[in-house]
């Protein structure tokens, strides 16, 4: 419990491991997890460090890592374990083989299927024409293309140039072609039927063949250098029909062989893809694992030798047992002769804070953190949190229904606590309810628990024992009532009243400002543990004995009058009762002539108690600094007796002590200054947020308005019709309700009540003894490294 | 009697929340846990027997009662038992 309550001791240890077994030794602290490594190359560059090389090999490792792992589309996860960087690099190169193989081959299959659709189309413009013939001249506005013995009488030499062009770009193609040559080409053209692939893109895509016939050499280039520019795939138009078949018939066998080898090629890339896949996953982790064995030792330093690493670490004192055989395992796996070893020095620097957890406390300690992780053995507030936060949420909470709701909820996530669908999902929101699944369930028991006695269950009260009210007496005689009381919970007559917030505000108010201030008297009496832990006595009788006087007196005072009045004071004088804040307020300013007092020697008492509470204040402001002021002139003179006692003392905690001892006396305007600081926060926050826990009161009323306004206007509108028509209608009005209630009275509220709960938590409770300015301590572990592959989603 | 039914409640609530605070503790088994179950246990107790003081006490005496509509009086002083 020490370790929860305070946090555990650290030592500064140093470890000397010898060059051969350097890395086995601190891989074994890395599966462990124990040490924290401190930075003994602070001024080098990261760049001139020792091991840059083996880092960037191991960034390179993990790119091609990276790559694999996103080529593959699935992932086994067969724990077989491989060697590495040869492996890898051989593995790429073969992939990248493979693949540019694969692609050369898709696109010479594009191509020979483009040029099969192109004679096969074009073959049909040729059949087009022989089906009527023309005698006339060609150069008609008929977009048919002629025979070639007809143009081989007129002379020109004619020549044809076909391939296929984009779909996209056939109009301005032909646009191009008619300004530039003005008719002395035909062009003629149709679309492919099926989608072929673009090879850039990879897209399928539409294409159109074209043939252009020309007249003329000089025309001919220049149709050339436009369907260039058009990025138009030519293929060599045949002459005559034996030809065209012969071509045709070869490309079909073509075709054929370049299909058989295309499937070879891609078996082969998925047989070497499912090996690698096999393994990708043990392989990432390794190439982790060095990476940050690598950089650990690059914080390590040369000893004059050079031949053996020095380390220095933070090591919990517990475990300085566990350190060393690890550090013997690390060396008889490395089987070096020489073993390494630990060596425990004194340090005056504070070590950062270790706290241990388990499941159930992480959480709060995590909501502790979250305002600030505490100094080195300062009090942790966490274990108090456990019951007081779920508590005050209770208190502003305090619904029996909704809390039921969601204790069943997080009892839920508890006992599916281990499903790994659970865990690891990537909705950051579900992560946090999740991670919160403990604090949620005690804040709902406790809120069944407060719900019962504020006796609200979905904003209707519980007969459970009766109302103390009598009717009887109402009913008689008006004006009179009984009373009988041995329930002990609100009773349910409250319910039908008119005047029930009048009560209710009444009785929430005083119960909030008594809650409140227990509260921080707890606080204040926790700062003791910090004072005498931390050997500054005269804290205690300066600093604590002040502010709790303080605090009593006006406050506990209070406490006090709301108590006496409950108790004395009942139906019968009535018109007499005092109101105890007016007496407050006449107490601060010393009159009490005007009201009637509340017991015999009232005023006495209350000036007594003002009379403290003020002179409380400049002890608070002067003792410490005055104190300390003493102490440090006297110490000059006693110099050389203190310097005696230092060398006697060999525990490192009084080291540390006492340095911080002399740290402190250095300038006493600093220590004035900070401890006037101090008394102006503490007085006037004494006074802010007593009223500040007011607003349990407020939430709590706030909680009960929204879940009445939600009945009447949703729940008993389905109530009221009570016809067979209402039961229908009922269905859909309570799904209604229900919705309403989970979104706006359980997430909205809940959240609501939470904040304010750790508001005053962190801000009312924890400023009265808690600093929170430490360190976490963070060990080197494996297990601890960040996943960025994880976080890729890939594995 | 509302005396009698007063103490009686008073006693027998203070007992139980004193039973959770004080004497279960002491049951505990020694564990690494124990000093946290303590803790709770204790805080536990405290907290829920503050809460239940301060209502009981709130409605000892009170100064003035719920006032109810003429049709809620009729209707509680013929159909509750």
């Amino acid at each position: 419990m020490d370790s929860l309550l305070r946090g555990e001791e650290l030592c500064l240890a140093q470890l000397f491991l010898q060059s051969g077994s350097a890395y086995d030794c601190i891989s074994e602290l890395g599966e462990l997890g124990l040490v924290e490594f401190r930075d003994l190359n602070p001024s080098v560059n990261a760049f001139q460090r020792k091991h840059v090389n083996e880092i960037k090999n191991c960034e390179e490792m993990e790119r091609i890592l990276g790559e694999l792992a996103s080529t593959l589309s699935f992932c086994c996860n067969h724990r077989v374990s491989v060697c590495l960087q040869e492996q890898l690099q051989r593995l790429e190169v073969e992939l990248g083989e493979v693949t540019r193989n694969k692609e050369k081959l898709q696109k010479n299959l594009l191509e020979l299927r483009e040029y099969t659709h192109m004679l096969r189309i074009t073959h049909s413009f040729v059949q087009r024409t022989s089906e009527v013939s023309y005698e006339e001249f060609p150069f008609l506005e008929k977009d048919t293309v002629m025979d070639y013995s007809s143009m081989q009488r007129l002379g020109a030499k004619l020549g044809f140039i076909s391939g296929l062009i984009q779909r996209a770009k056939i109009e301005a193609f032909e646009r191009m072609l008619w300004r530039v040559c003005k008719g002395y080409t035909i062009l003629s053209y149709a679309e492919v039927d099926e989608y072929l692939e673009d090879p850039e893109t990879g897209e399928p895509s539409k294409s159109i063949v074209f043939l252009i016939s020309y007249w003329g050499e000089q025309i001919g280039q220049k149709v050339k250098k436009i369907s260039d520019c058009y990025h138009c795939h030519l293929y060599p138009y045949p002459t005559n029909n034996d030809e065209r078949n012969d071509v045709v018939e070869g490309l079909k066998t073509r075709i054929q062989d370049l299909h058989t080898v295309l499937h070879r090629t891609e078996d082969y890339l998925r047989q070497v893809l499912m090996k690698a896949s096999e393994s990708v996953y043990t392989w990432v982790i390794q190439v982790k694992k060095i990476k940050a064995i690598y950089y650990i030792l690059n914080l390590c330093s040369l000893d004059v030798t050079n031949k053996c690493l020095i380390a220095e670490v933070w090591c919990p004192v517990n475990d300085i047992a566990n350190l060393r055989r690890a550090l013997e395992e690390g060396s008889r796996k490395s089987g070096a002769t020489v073993p390494s070893f630990v060596n425990r020095i004194p340090t005056s620097d504070t070590p950062p804070s270790l706290i241990r957890t388990n499941k159930f406390t992480s959480g709060f300690q995590g909501i502790v953190d979250a305002y600030g992780v505490g100094n080195y053995r300062e009090v942790n507030p966490a274990p108090f949190t456990i019951i007081t936060f779920p508590f005050l949420f209770a208190v502003m909470f305090g619904d029996l229904g909704h809390g039921l709701i969601m204790a069943l909820f997080a009892f839920w996530m508890v006992l599916y606590e281990n499903n790994r669908k659970l865990k690891n999902t990537r909705n950051e929101i579900w992560n946090t309810f999740f991670e919160g699944r403990y604090i949620i369930l005690m804040m709902g028991l406790f809120s069944i628990y407060t719900g019962l006695i504020y006796n609200d269950c979905f904003s209707k009260s519980l007969n459970i024992f009766g109302s103390g009210w009598s009717v009887k007496a109402i009913f008689n005689h008006y004006g009179g009532f009984k009373v009988s009381l041995y329930q002990s919970n609100l009773p349910i007559i409250w319910n039908l009243a008119t005047n029930r917030l009048t009560f209710l505000n009444s009785y929430k108010m005083k119960m909030s400002v008594i809650i409140g201030i227990i509260h921080m008297s707890f606080g204040v009496i926790l700062s003791t543990y910090n004072h005498l832990h931390f050997r500054k006595k005269h804290n205690l009788y300066l600093v604590f004995l002040p502010e709790l006087l303080f605090l009593l007196c006006l406050f506990g005072y209070l406490v006090f009058m709301i108590f006496y009045k409950w108790l004395v004071f009942s139906a019968k004088d009535s018109r007499e009762a005092p109101s105890i804040l007016i007496h407050f307020i006449n107490m601060f300013l010393m009159q009490g002539d005007g009201v009637p007092p509340l017991y015999p020697g009232q005023t006495g008492l209350q000036i007594f108690l003002v009379v403290i509470a003020v002179l409380s204040v400049p002890v608070l402001l002067l003792g410490k600094p005055i104190y300390l002021n003493w102490l440090h002139n006297g110490s000059q003179r006693l110099g050389m007796y203190r310097g005696y006692e230092r060398v006697r003392r060999n525990s490192e905690e009084e080291l540390y002590l006492m340095r911080a001892n002399d740290m402190e006396e250095g300038s006493s305007h600093n220590e004035f200054l900070h401890q006037a600081i101090h008394t102006i926060e503490y007085c006037l926050g004494c006074v802010s947020n007593t009223a500040s826990y007011l607003r349990l009161w407020a939430l709590s009323l706030a909680h009960a308005q929204l879940s009445d306004v939600l009945w009447a206007m949703v729940m008993r509108v389905g109530l009221r019709m009570d016809t067979r028509l209402g039961v229908l209608f009922l269905v859909p009005v309570f799904s209604l309700f229900a919705v309403l209630t989970v979104s706006i009275l359980l997430v909205m509220e809940g959240l609501s009540a939470f904040l304010h709960a750790l508001r005053l938590h962190w801000v009312e409770f924890q400023n009265k003894f808690y600093s929170g300015t430490g360190v976490k301590f963070s060990p080197f572990s494996f297990s601890l490294l960040p996943s960025s592959f994880e976080h890729d989603g890939l594995l | 009697m509302a005396e009698l039914s007063f103490v009686i409640t008073m006693s027998v609530v203070t007992l139980f929340w004193a039973i959770v605070g004080g004497i279960v503790p002491l049951f505990i088994p020694k564990g690494p846990n124990r000093g946290v179950i303590v803790t709770m246990l204790v805080l536990t107790s405290v907290c829920c027997y503050l809460f239940w003081l301060i209502a009981i006490l709130a409605q000892l005496n009170p100064l003035f009662g719920p006032s109810l509509s003429t049709d809620a009086i009729w209707y509680l002083r013929y159909h509750w038992p």
